[in-house]
Formats: C-alpha cells, structure tokens, sequence
C-alpha cells in the first residue's frame, strides 16, 4: 500500500509536469494473492504487486491515455511525453466538453484490516477444513480463494483528488461426488462473515446422489438463484443501462423511458454507496456515486453517466466512469434489484412443473437489443414437480431474451446476496451484484448437454 | 540483466528448491479504435515486471513485483517459498515435473516492418480513409476501425541452466458496421468479427488487409441485413467459412484437449472437458476428413513463438488424426499422464501471470474441395460467415454459435440471404458428420486475441488455420421468432 498521501502528491506531480490544456492521474495499486485447489490439493497459489498509473491528456479537443508501472522518474518522463506526442497526433473529439471538476466524495469504509490475517498458511488451513468436510460425506472440492489490498487514487487539473483503500476475499466453490457437482461462494471487503463450514453446506446440498436425468428442452416454469439472476443484471448493464448505449442507439431502454417493459416485481438500480454491496464511493473519474434506478416497478426510467456521456446532454456525470480509455460507455459496476415478498419454499411449492437453477456457465449475448443471451445451467439443476425439488437433471441450454424473461416475472424472493465472478483479467477491482432468486412462468431452454 | 537472474536461481538452489524460474517481461501496446469518426481510444501501454515459480518439497509457490531489482527478487523469491510451503500442507499426488535440458538461445518474431514504429499519422490516415467509407452508408449508426501493436520481451532463466530470450511482435486491424433499423441490429466485419484478424506479423501485413477497399461492401451488407429475411429453423447441411471453423475450432477441440482442464483444475471456473487421458489413441473425435495440429512453429500465427514459457522448444503435434484423439496439450507436470514428453504449450499472460497449458495454432489441415465444389455438392443448407457469438457448456460437449450472416443453399447454388443465424451441437457428434474440408487454397490462419483461461484471469492469444468446411445434420435457428 501506498497511503494517500504519497499517491496524491505522486499524482499531482505528474498532472502538473504534463503541461495538457487538461490532465488526469489515475493510480491502482494491488497486494493480492490466489490459491486454488481440485481434488481437495492447492494446485495454484500466486501472489502480485503491482502499480499502475493511467494518464489522460487533453490538448483542446485531442485525447490520448498512456498507461505504466514504472514510477521511476526517467519513466515517468518519458511517459508524459509519448502522451504529448500522442494527443498532438490525435484527431479533435469535437462532442467531448470536459473533465470532470470537483465534487465532495462521501466518506465510506472500505478496508477492513482483518484481511491481513489470510496469510498463505491460514488460507490454505481453511482450504483442508473445506476438503475434509466435503471428504466425510464424499465428496472432492475445487475452487479458488482469493483476497486483496487495492488502492484507487485519482487527481485532474480541474482540482479532483480523490483515494480510497479497499481490501476484498473471495472464495469459489465447486463439489463433485462423481455424479452431480453443486456450488457456492462468498465475496466480502473483510472475513468477519466468512463460514467455511456453512458454504461447503451450501455447495453440497446442491450435489445429489441420484442420477440426473435427461429431460426434454422447452419453455418451463423456471426458479432462478441469485448466482444466476446476477448474470441477467450484468448484461442488462452492459448492453443498454448507460447513456453511451443509449446516445448510440443501441441500447435495447431506446424510445422506452417512462413505458412499462417488465413486471411491477422488477425494480433494478445501481448503487456504489449502499451497505448490502460492496461499496465504492467514486468512480474513476473521481465523480461521486449516484443511485441510478433502471426498472422502477417494472418502469423504465434512466441511465448512467460518465463525464463524456453526461456533457453530451448537458448533465452531470452519475460517477459511473471506468478506466479510460472506455469506449464501452459508463457501465453500471454496481447493481442491485429489489428484493421481493416470497421465500424460496413457497416458490418452489408453487411449481407444478419446472427447473430449479443454481447458476449458469458461459453466457453470451445473442441478439443485442432485445437483450436474448444463451448459456447453460451448471453445479445443481433440477426438475420440480408437483411442489418439490423432484431430481438432478443434466445440464439444460438456454437462450432466451432477458427483458422477456423479466416480463413473466412471478415471484421474487426476501432474501438477497451479493454474487461476484471475483476474477480480473488485468486489473483487480472487485465489485458485487446483489440479487433475490425469481421465479420465470416459461423460460425457454433450447439444448441439453449430453453425448 | 543476465547476471542478476542467475543470482536469483542460484539463491533458490541455495534454499533447496526442486525446481525454480524466474520471467522478466516488458510488455509495450499501442491501440486505437475510431468510432464514428472520433479516434475513441489513442493509447500507449508499458508494463515491466518478474515472476518467481518455485517447485519446493513437492508443492509449487509463485509471487511477482512489477520493481525489477535484485532486492526485490529476494524478497518475491522468499515469498514465494513461503506459498510453496504453505500450500505443501493440501497436496495429494506426488508431483511428476519431467526435467528439461538446459536451453541458451534467442528468439525473435521475423517481421519486415516493426508495428510500434509506424507513426500514429499512418496509422490514424489508414483507419480514418476505411471509417470514413462505412460512414457513407446512412443505415451505418456506428461505424468502428481498430488497429493494435504489441511488443513482449521475455527472459526466462531457470534452476536446470536455461536462459531463453525471446522477443515477440503482433498486430492486428479490422472494421465493422452497426445498422440499426426499427429495433433491428446487425452488424458485419472485415477481416474479422471483434476488432479484426491479428498475427505474429509486422506492419506490412496490416498494410496487406486492405480494410479501406472492403469498407463499402461491408457496410452495404450490414444494411441488407436488416430486411434479410430470419434464418430458418430446422436440421441441415451447414457450411462454415474458415474464421467462424476458427472458433468453433477452438471451443470444441482447443480447450477441451488442454490437460489442465481434463485433470480438473480449472473445475470451478473455466470448467473440465468430456476427455479423458485414457481416450487418446483410440477415441473417434471426428471423421476421417478431420486433421487438426497444434503447431506452435507456423510462420504469422498468433500461437507462434520460440519456446514457451517452462522452457520448452515450440512443437507441431498431431492432435486428431483421420479425426482419432492422438494427443493433448500438455505440460512438463501433466505430460506424464500419457506416459510422453511435454509438447511446449504452457504460456503466462506477462510477468504477473503462472504459466497455464494454452492453444498455440491449433490447425484443421486443409482437404481437397473447392468452397465452391462444396457449395455446388450440397442439394439444400446454409453457409455462414463471421462469429457473433459463442458458448459452450462445462464439459464443451453442447456449444452454440451465432455468424453474422448467412446464405440459404439451394440446388447446388447460394440462395437467399439470412439474418441471425445460429447453430448448436454436440461435439464429437458435429465433428464426426464433417464430410468435406477445403482445400489449401482456401485455408487461412486467423488469430484470437482474446482466449479466457485462469483465476486470475489470463488472456491468450492463439492462432487457428481453417478452410471452410461441410456438416451434416446441424441443427440450425435456435432463437423462436417473435
């Protein structure tokens, strides 16, 4: 860890040396490590530091971003004026207005020092408690558990600075008993909440004993988890809950603001400050969060902003910037839909016939603007007859419209949680989707997998 | 730089390490991506770091620091004995790490025309004269050109007496066009869907993409796209152009062969495969028609290099054989397992990143047809062109795919346009009703940037040589219309 103070005057030194019409800093740093384990043995386990510090220069109209690791100060040099170089390169943006000024940042706790105590020997401590658990009642894990220090600072010319510390743990889990697998995780800024016992639990009631069954795909009465519900809200972001989908007229929310498009049970909305997610007070742009409602009662109401975006329209940014360069738009990081009135019993006993799924394995959008993903269910699917959870059946394919699916909305549970994939492919910044489980009145499922 | 890495190996030997290796890599990329007429993204990345493995008492430990000093590997080397230590409490199996002679060479990408030193101007005319032609269309809403630059230095030192320096260059180029009409959108590419082909190539091969002379044909069939009629539902004869055989190659025969993921650890998060070790020899994968090589020496492909990153010399290795398994990808710690040697295919995406088993150039080699024999040979079905979409079960038994178009076959003759055509199947049941491959003339090497694999995350970039080639019985138009 850096400490604020030895990254904003890193920061301010360099925003002040690179002489643009205007200019921001942004530092991420990371202290993580990883250990992953199969067949109930660590396989893997890696730990990184790192620092990298992204600078975006603006000369009138023309933006360039350049990007390093090396803060020695012939490095830092150089880098200041290959961004110069690029930006007097560059073609003027001419919708662009500006960066963002200063705005107060609201004061949130987002590091626990409990985290430090994941030493490699007290992870993989816990990694054998979950292997002989699972072990007693047959069963052989695999997963990855994960935990981090990371630092956010940020500084613009315009007088933003802004530093947050964060510390994360996430831990995945999969069991196999050799005919059936389940799953469960937990992703949390600190351990306090962290039961192992409970999440192997968790994983194994998933697993059944019994043989699944093949059945026939088609639409279906459908109970979603939370894991899988999440994955709807994270393309739902992606595809069409920013101003940069919407501005481009590819979102799927176009010439729909105000009209109903899924059922009065939906209420979705993104919120980087509530207490239930994993919060996060400013974007990367240092722009404080806002709560932005996507679906309110089933209403379409509006978007999230960047600095880009919101100039556009001559509004303020929502702080839903990401990393520059972005050319994906401000893309909501934390999302969350409303819990509902029912438990997942009374779902269940009110299924005549239907599919019970824990969660879903690499989804991908097939039609963009009617929001229509395929995927496969994976780690506890099952046939729900009559009231019950009847039997494991074998892995379904879905392809279905997620606003479509969100319109046949019947139930939706009290309980919530908060779900993250909790991998990075580059740089760690771990963030939650907080989701209750819903019931589908047909979900339609296009494929199984079976040779 | 060469005298401190060998202090760092022989301060692990000295703390009685199995095995260790040490990666320096300096990474530099220059990307940018035009977006309806503003250069959306002009940037410049440089990273530079090491990555300490240690073998130690029988359990593996890793640590990495982006401060390259000799204090500093000290300190990751330490640390990463501390991991080794502690993860040497879970171990199971006895690990077999097949040893490897001692290598002292030198690898370079040979290009002609180095990508990182092309001026930003050519680049930015070359882009803008190609965005500016899509644009012209007025069913065009968003027009997109990208190129991108990559250069990776890498120096591998290790506790057996190897120091290997390799120095790889790739590039990359393409242009696509969204119509949007009325809630319809579709969109076409060139060379390539999701920013364009890449290679292990230098400048004069963007140069040979042409994108500004296919700009307008691009753009003019986004927009008969979006009054093309759906594609059909139903069982048929399917025809693959070569970059959509591409990634079906690579879901359904690239990842399920890596040994890593057959042996269960990526379990809980890319998933397994439905091989087993014990398959290979006998198990029937395909038909005969079916050839596939993992070829990690061919000239340009984005799976091409010296050595990877245990050490290992790159290899070409039959994989499907008249469409019978005959190998896996492997490792020096997993190649044990089919009683062979590792065939060079663990890869770490930089220096914060442990080596994985990784695609190289995983090839269909070409057949004898003509794509238009093929065309001419098929009484009804459809042929499709360019990905749109992707996905695979756990096991990669059940995949489904999505091209960006698609033409009805009829009589021997293309018919008909359609729209959103998908295609799902299982695995060795598509691969086994291949009955025609194209001939040479047709193969093309296509590269994927962009191959998930890991926690954490690691991105690949792998290569796949195809001609376009024939199916039967797929079953075609997944999506229920309305």
């Amino acid at each position: 860890m850096i400490g604020r103070e030895k990254a904003l005057r890193l920061l301010k030194r360099v925003v002040h040396d690179s002489r643009a019409d205007q200019a921001e800093a942004l530092l991420l740093t990371e202290d993580s490590s990883l250990a992953r384990f199969t067949g109930s043995a660590v396989h893997q386990h890696v730990a990184e530091k790192n620092g990298t510090l992204i600078l975006r220069v603006v000369l009138g109209k023309r933006i360039a971003v350049v990007t390093t690791n090396d803060f020695r100060t012939s490095s830092l040099k150089d880098l200041l004026h290959e961004a110069i170089r690029l930006a007097k390169a560059q073609l003027p943006k001419e919708e662009f207005v500006s960066l963002p000024g200063p705005r107060p940042v609201p004061d949130v706790r987002t590091f626990s020092n409990s985290i430090r105590r994941l030493t490699p020997g007290v992870k993989v401590t816990m990694i054998r408690e979950l292997g002989l658990l699972a072990h007693e009642r047959g069963f052989r894990t695999s997963g990855a558990f994960s935990h981090g220090q990371v630092e956010v600072a940020i500084v613009n010319s315009l007088g933003v600075e802004a530093y947050q510390p964060y510390s994360d743990l996430f831990l995945h889990l999969v069991v196999d008993n050799g005919m059936n697998t389940g799953y469960a995780s937990f992703v949390s800024r600190d351990t306090q909440s962290l039961q192992v016992e409970r999440l192997a639990n968790e994983a194994m009631e998933k697993a059944s004993k019994i043989e699944p069954v093949q059945i026939e795909p088609d639409e279906y009465e459908t109970i979603l988890e939370p894991y899988a519900v999440s994955e709807f809200l994270s393309f739902l972001g992606t595809l069409g809950f920013h101003a940069l989908a919407v501005q481009e007229g590819r979102s799927f929310l176009c010439d729909q603001f105000g009209k109903k498009i899924v059922d009065p049970r939906v209420t979705i909305y993104d919120d980087g400050l509530d207490p239930d997610g994993l919060q996060v007070p400013f974007d990367f742009e240092g722009v404080p969060k806002q709560k932005v409602t996507f679906f309110d009662a089933g209403v379409t109401r509006e978007v999230t902003h960047d600095s880009f975006t919101a100039g556009k329209e001559g509004k303020l940014s929502t702080g839903h910037g990401l990393i520059a360069p972005n050319s994906e738009g401000p893309v909501p990081i934390n999302l969350f839909m409303k819990e509902g009135k029912s438990s997942l019993s009374e779902m269940i006993q009110s299924t005549r016939k239907g599919i019970y799924v824990t969660r879903f394995h690499y989804t991908n959008v097939v039609e963009p603007m009617k929001a229509v993903i395929t995927g496969m269910t994976r780690d506890g699917t099952f046939l729900i007859e009559d009231g019950e959870i009847k039997q494991p059946i074998k892995n379904l394919r879905f392809t279905e419209s997620i606003l479509k699916a969100l319109s046949r909305v019947s139930a939706v549970s009290k309980e919530r949680r908060v779900s993250s994939e909790g991998t990075v492919y580059s740089r760690r910044f771990i963030t939650g989707t907080v989701t209750p489980a819903i019931k589908v009145d047909g979900f339609n499922f296009s494929g199984i997998s079976s040779l | 730089m060469k005298s401190i890495l060998e202090n760092v190996i022989d301060s692990a030997k000295m703390k009685g390490v199995d095995y260790a290796d040490i990666r320096v890599v300096r990474r530099q990329s220059q990307e940018i991506e035009m977006k309806n007429g503003n250069v959306e993204v002009l940037t410049h990345d440089e990273e530079l770091g090491f990555g300490i493995r240690v073998l130690f008492h029988g359990a593996w430990g890793f640590a990495c620091s982006s401060k390259v000093n000799p204090r500093e590997m000290e300190a990751v080397l330490k640390k990463a004995l501390t991991i080794a230590r502690a993860s040497g409490k879970a171990r199971n199996d006895e690990i077999h790490f097949h040893p490897a002679p001692a290598v002292v060479d030198r690898y370079q990408t040979p290009i002609t025309l180095d990508p990182l030193g092309v001026s930003v101007e050519t680049k930015l005319n070359l882009l803008q004269a190609a965005e500016g032609v899509l644009r012209k269309n007025g069913k065009v809403k968003i027009s997109e050109a990208f190129m991108g630059s990559y250069k990776t230095e890498k120096t591998f030192a290790s506790t057996e007496g190897s120091y290997i320096e390799q120095e790889l260059m790739e590039c990359g180029a393409g242009i696509s066009a969204t119509a949007i009409e009325g809630g319809e959108f579709q969109v076409r590419s060139y060379p390539n869907s999701f920013r364009g082909n890449f290679a292990t190539r230098g400048y004069e091969w963007i140069e040979a993409l042409a994108l500004e002379s296919h700009a307008e044909r691009v753009s003019q069939e986004a927009e008969q796209l979006l009054s093309a009629k759906p594609c059909p539902s139903g069982t048929t004869t399917l025809i693959l152009d070569s970059s959509q055989l591409a990634l079906q190659i690579h879901e359904s025969v690239g990842h399920p062969i890596e040994l890593d993921r057959i042996l269960g650890t990526e379990a809980s998060y890319a998933g397994t495969s439905f091989l087993k070790p014990e398959m290979v020899g006998h198990f029937r994968y395909g038909s005969d028609k079916v050839n596939i090589t993992a070829d990690a020496t061919f000239p340009g492909g984005l799976g091409t290099f010296g050595y990877d990153d245990e050490g290992i010399r790159a290899q070409r290795s039959p994989i499907l054989s008249q469409g019978v398994l005959v190998s896996l990808l492997t490792s020096r710690e997993t190649a044990h397992h089919l009683h062979r040697e590792s065939n060079g295919t663990m890869r770490a995406d930089g220096w914060n990143r442990i080596p994985l088993i990784r695609m190289t150039n995983i090839n269909l080699e070409p057949g004898e047809w003509t794509l238009e024999q093929m065309i001419a040979d098929t009484d009804e079905g459809l042929f499709l062109t360019t990905n749109r979409s992707w996905s695979i079960d756990d096991k990669r038994i059940n995949f489904q795919f999505g091209t960006e178009m698609g033409w009805e076959i009829r009589n021997g003759k293309l018919g008909a346009m359609v729209k959103n055509p998908t295609y799902t199947g299982i695995t060795p049941h598509f691969w086994n009703s291949c009955d025609a491959v194209g001939n040479k003339d047709h193969w093309q090497m296509w590269g994927t940037p962009n191959c998930g694999k890991g926690e954490p995350g690691q991105v690949a970039h792998v290569g796949h040589g195809t001609a376009p080639a024939r199916f039967r019985n797929v079953q075609v138009g997944v999506m229920k219309q309305g």
